[in-house]
């Protein structure tokens, strides 16, 4: 359990979460921490015999938040609880609870020990992929309130949210996806031995064994067709109903006849039936749809604003402070809202300085400053002191709740069907229709049995199972390529849709520029080391933005502040060492004969005792290789950038960007879904890319919405696709491999193409046998999954993108 | 041919054995988390010998 002493020189990081010390650092039995939450941490694992945490993995801990205890109060509250429960019978109760901090093999250990924490907890699991952990708890013993208090006080606090748990019927669709799997591939080998004494020729002696064998063959051809290839069925039934022939309608034709034809020929002792064939054929279409079906547990594509809202508020009533769940929200109430709070209705504000930040609403992070009196919309987070508000609409009724409503009200349908399969399939039935008819009134007049045996041989071995398993294979294996490559599809069609994308639109601010990082520059006068500290040592006492920016570019030794002040809007200031310091716009730190400076930085000015030494200049980032990607796209496809803001950033785009790029500012989120519908009036296939839920209205009108995030596991509106940000500068190659993806889905339907051929050459003249189509059909199917899987990785490997 | 019988015979009563499992083992969720028991085997139960 000795550390090395290498690290506890200048740099040393924190025992358990790793953050480097800064400033002051806190120690404890020789441990170095950041900070005495950290510190803490360790305390009560180490008092509960808990340190193996600190072996499994170095440094594995969060640093807990500093969040009062009464913020949980609503947890005590039965309507809240039973919406947060999986189930309860009274005495003990199962929860799930999502911990976004969870990151490393210590979290699991520690979390399933939760019982030697709190004696009520009988069980705790953890799913690390979802980030959640399941807790079974006794009533008597412990509450979710104590349980909640105490992932915080261990640094995992829950993200306790109202969105419906729509994941239970995910996971039921994919289980019975499974056992379909299980009964169709254990009907596949057994049938096919049963079939073994036919194809091997029996003797005349044993004539009653090959019987039995046919019926025993029969009766596992049953659950196949009658189970597994339910979804076939209702699949055809569905399009017919359309009017619209997708690919399921031979599909099913083709299992029908199978079925049918075998069952008249056992039951006539006619022929062996071709119950073999129809059980292979469900067993590789059912394995590429779970190979097609593969999504990411992790990640949300269907969020909306509740699943950021918080479940309870505090409100206050005649001095009174209690939590009520926020759907009780009435007009008129009195709220408080904390640093760190999301404003849940549109409110008026009475009390306390407000900085609010929107970014979750429209994606700029710089918190704009409120004065008494202001309307503040609902879904602003606060940062800084507390504030109290007064509710002007119910949540329901709020700003953000109408404007989200219409976004889905205006929200097309979005084709979960590969137009590419339904064009081919819609031609190919066609063709295959039109050829076994046309056979069966060629055979009709002179060969009754003949006739109907290349009729239903025709149907069956043209059943195009290689045709509908090579797009889930080839678009299952392109979507996990990039997926590797933090880029994360809704589902496969969605390769499709990028492949034939000709314009893009972008959003300005958190999708091309950097969400979180921004530049600081300082210019003026060169400042001492006394100094630099002393102004690091001002900001870092300021939750603003701005001062932690520049806190984080300084980064110097803490010392004490005396009189410390902060006036909102305009800046912070105190003394140190005697000497005043002062931090903000230009008027606030004094008199000083630099300008304002163009609109596209913010400024922040310094003075020490009445002088100003200089300012630090912020501006947003633009991602790196950013001109490179749009010179790149530009080449193929339309661009254009919509933006929130003013046009001050105008010339710099126009840099970044190639000649002719339709640049639009000052957009309102409906102006944004317009501009997309435009151009889709316009017969564009438009991706829109974009990170803030004032782009969700867009997302969801292009025809492919790309959410960009610096964290994938965090906030992003819903979309067709989730794009790590370090990952944007892809974007070309993306494009590219989903086209070369493309073109291995048409090669392969050439493949299947040629093996229906043969089929129907025999077919043709009634000369289908079971053996022929025991071999045809597996064999198509194998080549079909090999072909595609292989040639999609080559050519993601020759792309870089593996 | 008889031998042919028997060993159709076994092969099949084994191939239901392995269905069963199966189906057991989708019942009880063991596909839903593919990650967390490969970690969680790894663990010590105890480190009463430090």
């Amino acid at each position: 359990m000795e550390k090395t002493p290498a690290f506890t020189e200048t740099l040393s990081s924190c025992y358990h979460c790793g953050d480097t010390i800064r400033g002051e650092r806190v120690e404890h039995e020789g441990k170095l921490f950041c900070c005495t939450g950290c510190k803490i941490v360790f305390e009560i694992l180490q008092q509960n015999d808990l340190c193996t945490y600190y072996d499994l993995h170095e440094t594995p801990g969060t640093s807990p938040s500093t969040i009062e205890i009464s913020r949980f109060d609503y947890l005590d509250d039965v309507v809240i609880q039973n919406q947060l429960l999986d189930f309860t019978d009274g005495r003990t109760s199962r929860v799930t609870l999502s911990l976004p901090t969870v990151h490393c093999s210590s979290c699991i250990w520690l979390l399933e020990q939760l019982y030697k924490l709190d004696a009520g907890i009988v069980e705790s699991r953890v799913e690390y992929l979802r980030k959640q952990v399941s807790i079974k708890y006794l009533h008597e013993k412990t509450s979710l309130k104590n349980i909640v208090i105490l992932l915080v006080s261990i640094g995992y606090e829950p993200e306790l949210h109202l969105d419906a748990v729509d994941k239970k019927m995910e996971s039921e669709i994919t289980r019975s996806l499974y056992f379909k799997v299980g009964v169709a591939g254990f009907c596949f080998g057994n049938s096919m031995l049963f079939s073994f004494p036919e194809y091997l020729g029996v003797d005349a002696t044993e004539e009653i064994l090959k019987t039995v064998f046919s019926y025993l063959n029969l009766l596992l051809g049953v659950p196949v067709f009658f189970y597994c290839s339910k979804d076939y069925f209702v699949a055809a039934l569905g399009g017919l109903k359309k009017k619209i022939i997708n690919i399921d309608v031979p599909i099913a034709l083709g299992i029908f006849l199978l079925f049918a034809r075998s069952a008249y020929e056992i039951m006539t002792q006619t022929g062996p039936g071709f119950i073999d064939s129809m059980c292979g054929l469900l067993f590789f279409l059912l394995l590429g749809r779970i190979f097609q079906s593969k999504t990411y547990d992790r990640l949300n594509f269907e969020r909306n604003y509740t699943s950021y809202f918080p479940l309870s508020v505090m409100t206050k009533k005649n001095g009174v402070e209690t939590t009520v769940p926020i759907a009780t929200l009435k007009r008129g109430n009195r709220i408080i809202i904390r640093h760190g709070e999301i404003v849940p209705a549109d409110a008026l504000l009475l009390q306390g300085s407000a900085a609010i930040d929107y970014s979750f609403v429209t994606g700029e992070s710089t918190p704009v400053e409120k004065v008494l009196g202001e309307m503040i919309y609902a879904g602003g987070k606060q940062v800084g002191g507390a504030i109290e508000l007064e509710v002007m609409k119910e949540v329901s009724q709020s700003y953000l709740t109408q404007l989200w409503n219409n976004f889905n009200q205006s929200m097309r349908e979005k084709g979960q069907l590969s137009e590419l399969s339904n064009t081919v399939s819609k031609y190919f039935t066609i063709v295959v229709l039109a050829i076994s008819f046309g056979v069966l009134a060629y055979w009709l007049p002179k060969d009754m049995t003949t006739a109907v045996n290349a009729f239903t041989g025709i149907l069956i071995v043209a059943c195009p199972c290689a045709l509908a398993i090579s797009i889930p294979f080839t678009l299952g294996t392109t979507m996990r390529i990039f997926g590797k490559n933090d880029f994360y599809l809704k589902n496969t069609s969605v390769i499709e849709q990028l492949s034939r994308i000709d314009t893009i639109v972008f959003d300005k601010t958190g999708t091309i520029t950097h969400a979180k990082k921004s530049s600081v520059e300082y210019v003026g006068t060169e400042l001492s080391k006394e100094e630099i500290s002393g102004t690091y040592s001002l900001v870092s006492n300021s939750a603003h933005p701005l001062s932690m920016v520049i806190a984080e570019y300084l980064t110097a030794e803490k010392k004490i502040v005396d009189n410390f002040a902060e006036s909102l809007g305009e800046g912070i200031s105190g003394t140190l060492e005697g000497a005043a310091y002062r931090v903000g716009t230009r008027d606030f730190a004094g008199k000083t004969k630099a300008g304002n400076g163009p609109v596209n930085e913010t400024r922040s000015y310094v003075s020490i005792d009445g002088t100003v030494k200089g300012y630090f200049s912020i501006k947003n980032l633009y991602r790196e290789g950013l001109s490179g990607l749009t010179a790149s796209l530009g080449k193929r496809t339309v661009l254009a950038v919509v933006s929130g803001d003013n046009e001050s950033e105008r010339p710099r785009l126009q840099s970044l960007f190639p000649v002719g790029t339709d640049l639009q500012f000052n957009q309102t989120p409906s102006d944004k879904l317009e501009y997309v519908r435009a151009l889709q009036s316009a017969g564009k296939r438009v991706m829109m890319i974009g990170d803030g839920l004032n782009d969700a209205g867009a997302l969801l009108q292009s025809n492919l919405g790309v959410a960009v995030t610096e964290n994938v596991a965090q906030f992003s509106p819903s979309s067709d696709a989730i794009l790590s940000g370090a990952s944007f500068v892809k974007m070309q190659d993306f494009i590219r491999f989903a086209s070369s993806s493309m073109s291995v889905v048409i090669a392969s339907f050439v493949l299947a193409f040629m093996y229906n051929v043969v089929g129907i050459y025999f077919a043709l003249q009634g000369l289908l046998t079971p053996v022929m189509a025991a071999i045809l059909m597996p064999a198509s199917s194998i080549t079909i999954v090999l072909f595609t899987t292989i040639t999609t990785q080559l050519l993601a490997k020759r792309k870089g993108l593996l | 041919m008889s031998v042919i019988v028997i060993m159709i015979g076994c092969s099949f009563l084994i191939a239901v054995g392995f269905l069963i499992a199966f189906i057991w083992s989708v019942k009880t969720g063991q596909y839903e988390d593919k990650y967390t028991p490969s970690v969680r085997i790894l663990f010590d139960d105890k480190k009463n010998n430090k």
